[in-house]
C-alpha cells in the first residue's frame, strides 16, 4: 500500500490546473470548454488549499476554499451570461471566429 | 464594535447599492436618479474616508484589513477617479441608448471591490476585493450588449481575467501553504528561508496581478477590450482598477516578501522594460484612439512599475504620484475623445481628428496639452511623473532601467506627436457637434488646469505622498 501524503495532493492538484491552462490555449472549438477548463483550474486551487490545510492543522485554508467555490460559481453565471449575449450578436461561438477586433 | 466604525466608508457603499438597486427595479425611469445619487454616495463615501477616525495604522478583523496612509490616498483616488467618470459619461450613454439603472450600480459594486482590494492585508480579502472587481468589470466591458464588439470585448475580458485570478489563486495556494497563513504580516514573519515554493507562489501571484494592470507580456487582452467597450467604460478600465491594482503590488511585495526582493526584483525589472518599449512600438501604427490609449496606458505601467522595482519608499511614493498624474492625464485625453461627436455619432480614430485646429481651438489646444503630458515634454505634469520615477531608479544606481524608460520616452512621443501634427497641420473637416454636457467641459478645463499648472505647487502632491512610508 501506498501512504498518500501530501506530495501526492499537490501532483494532483498540479496536473489538474496543467490540464486547465492546456485547455485554455489548445481550445480552437469552444467556448463553453474554456470556462470547463477556468472551472478545472480554480478545483485545482481548491485540492491544493484543502491538502495544505489538512497537513498545516490550519483551518483558513478551507474556509479560503469555501470563498472560491461561490465566487467560482459567480464567475461561470457572468460568463454564461456574457456568451449568451455574444452569441445572440455574431450566432456563433466557435473560438477562431471570435475575431472582430484586432489590429 | 470598534472596528466597523473603521469600515463604515465599505459599509455605506454596499448599503448604497443595494438600496440604489431596489430603487431602480421598483421606480419606473429613475436611471437619472439613480446616475446622480450613486455620484452623492461616492462622494459621501469619500468624505467617510476622510474621516477616519484612526490617525495612523490599523489592522482590524485579526489582522486581516489595514487602514493607514496608503490605503487612505489610494481610495480617494480612486473614488474621485469614478466619480468624475460617472459624470462624464451620461451624455455618452444616452446618445448610445444604454443610460440603465445597471450601469453606476455596476461602477459603484466595482468600486467597492477596489476599496476592499485597497485595504486588504490578507490573501483572502484581497481575492474577494479582486473578484467582486472584476465580475462586476466583466459586464461593464460587454454592457452594449446588442453590439457585436462590446460583447466580444467583455468575452475576450472575461476569459483571459478568470484565467489570470486562477492563476493567481494557484499562487495564493503555494503561498499559504509553504508560510502556513493567508496573513500578510504573519507570512513577513515566517518569510526568511528561500524555499522554491513561495518564489513560485511570487510569481503566480504577480502573473495574475500583471494581467490586471495589464503589463508585458500579459497585455493581450487590453486593446482589444479596450476598443470594444463603451468609451466611458474603456476610460474607467483606463483608470481606476489600475490604481487598486498597483496598492496591492506595493502591499503585496512590500509587506510580506519585502525579505525576499533579490527574488521578485528582476521580475518586476523585466515587466517594467518590457511594458515601457512594447507600450512605445506597438502603438506607433494604431489608427483608434482607444487602441493607441490601450498602448499608451501599457506604456505608463511600466513607467510605475519602475518605481516600484526600486524597493524604498521613495520608489513606491514616485509610482504613486505617477499613478495619481496618470489619471488626471486620462481623464483630459477621454474628456476630448467624447467631445468627438457628430449627429449622434462618436468618433474614434486619428483620422477623424484630422484639421480639428481650425474647427475647435480650444479643444485642439487641450488636446495638445494633454498629449504634450502624455509624451511627458516639461513644463507639463507628464514631465515631473517621470522625473520622479527617474530619480528614484537612479539613486539606487539602476541606470540600466533608466536608460531603456528614457529611451522609450523618446519612441513613444513619436505617436503623440503624430495625432497633433494631424490636428494642427491636416487637411480640415467638418465641425464636430459642441453642445457637450457641462461636466464634461468641466473636466476637460480641470484636467488641464491642473497639468499645465503642476509645475506651480509640485510639492503640494508630494508632501501628502511623502506621508506614505510602508517599509
Amino acid at each position: 500500500m501506498i501512504n498518500i501524503g501530501l506530495g501526492h495532493y499537490l501532483t494532483l492538484g498540479a496536473i489538474i490546473f496543467t490540464i486547465g491552462i492546456v485547455g485554455i490555449f489548445l481550445n480552437r472549438k469552444n467556448i463553453i470548454v474554456i470556462l470547463m477548463s477556468i472551472e478545472l483550474i480554480l478545483l485545482a486551487v481548491n485540492i491544493n488549499l484543502v491538502a495544505f490545510s489538512i497537513f498545516l492543522e490550519d483551518i483558513s485554508g478551507q474556509i479560503f476554499t469555501l470563498f472560491i467555490l461561490t465566487v467560482a460559481a459567480a464567475e461561470a453565471a457572468i460568463g454564461l451570461a456574457i456568451i449568451v449575449v455574444y452569441y445572440r450578436n455574431s450566432s456563433t461561438i466557435r473560438v477562431e471566429e471570435i475575431n472582430s477586433l484586432k489590429g | 464594535m470598534n472596528n466597523l466604525d473603521f469600515i463604515l466608508p465599505e459599509i455605506f457603499i454596499s448599503l448604497a447599492i443595494m438600496f440604489l438597486l431596489i430603487l431602480g427595479v421598483f421606480k419606473k425611469n429613475s436611471s437619472n436618479i439613480i446616475h446622480y445619487l450613486s455620484i452623492v454616495c461616492l462622494l459621501i463615501t469619500g468624505i467617510l474616508i476622510i474621516n477616519n477616525p484612526s490617525g495612523t495604522q490599523v489592522t482590524l478583523f485579526s489582522g486581516s484589513f489595514i487602514i493607514d496612509n496608503l490605503s487612505s490616498f489610494m481610495k480617494i483616488l480612486t473614488i474621485l477617479g469614478g466619480a468624475s467618470i460617472l459624470l462624464m459619461s451620461k451624455k455618452f450613454l444616452k446618445i448610445s441608448k444604454i443610460f440603465l439603472i445597471e450601469y453606476p450600480i455596476l461602477i459603484l459594486s466595482s468600486i467597492l471591490g477596489m476599496l476592499v482590494m485597497i485595504s486588504s492585508n490578507d490573501l483572502m480579502v484581497f481575492y474577494i476585493g479582486l473578484e467582486l472587481q472584476s465580475l462586476a468589470l466583466y459586464v461593464l466591458a460587454s454592457f452594449n450588449r446588442d453590439q457585436l464588439k462590446s460583447s466580444e470585448s467583455g468575452l475576450k475580458y472575461f476569459v483571459l481575467s478568470a484565467l489570470s485570478s486562477g492563476l493567481l489563486l494557484y499562487g495564493c495556494s503555494l503561498i499559504y501553504g509553504f508560510s502556513g497563513s493567508t496573513n500578510f504580516d504573519i507570512i513577513s514573519n515566517t518569510v526568511n528561508s528561500n524555499h522554491y515554493g513561495l518564489t513560485f507562489g511570487i510569481v503566480f501571484i504577480l502573473v495574475g496581478l500583471s494581467f490586471k494592470i495589464s503589463a508585458v507580456p500579459f497585455h493581450m487582452w487590453a486593446p482589444d477590450v479596450y476598443e470594444g467597450s463603451p468609451t466611458p467604460v474603456t476610460l474607467f478600465f483606463s483608470v481606476v482598477p489600475k490604481i487598486a491594482a498597483l496598492t496591492v503590488f506595493i502591499r503585496f511585495l512590500y509587506v510580506p516578501f519585502i525579505n525576499m526582493m533579490d527574488q521578485w526584483q528582476p521580475i518586476i525589472i523585466f515587466l517594467s522594460i518590457a511594458s515601457m518599449i512594447f507600450g512605445a512600438i506597438a502603438a506607433i501604427g494604431q489608427k483608434n484612439l482607444k487602441r493607441l490609449i490601450a498602448y499608451s496606458s501599457i506604456g505608463h505601467i511600466g513607467y510605475a512599475l519602475a518605481g516600484l522595482s526600486v524597493g524604498t519608499n521613495e520608489g513606491l511614493q514616485s509610482s504613486i504620484v505617477y499613478i495619481s498624474i496618470y489619471i488626471v492625464m486620462n481623464l483630459g485625453f477621454f474628456s476630448c475623445l467624447l467631445m468627438m461627436k457628430k449627429n449622434d455619432l462618436y468618433f474614434e480614430t486619428i483620422e477623424d481628428l484630422s484639421g480639428l485646429s481650425k474647427n475647435h481651438p480650444i479643444l485642439s489646444l487641450c488636446f495638445l496639452i494633454v498629449l504634450f503630458s502624455l509624451a511627458g515634454i516639461p513644463p507639463l505634469a507628464g514631465f515631473f511623473a517621470k522625473f520622479y520615477i527617474f530619480k528614484s531608479v537612479i539613486e539606487q544606481s539602476m541606470y540600466f532601467l533608466a536608460i531603456v524608460g528614457l529611451l522609450s520616452t523618446v519612441i513613444a512621443a513619436f505617436y503623440y506627436l503624430r495625432i497633433i501634427k494631424v490636428i494642427y497641420f491636416d487637411e480640415q473637416r467638418e465641425k464636430y457637434d459642441t453642445d457637450h454636457s457641462n461636466w464634461l467641459k468641466v473636466s476637460l478645463t480641470l484636467s488641464t488646469l491642473l497639468i499645465l499648472l503642476y509645475f506651480i505647487f509640485p510639492s503640494k502632491l508630494l508632501e501628502i505622498v511623502s506621508s506614505i512610508n510602508v517599509i
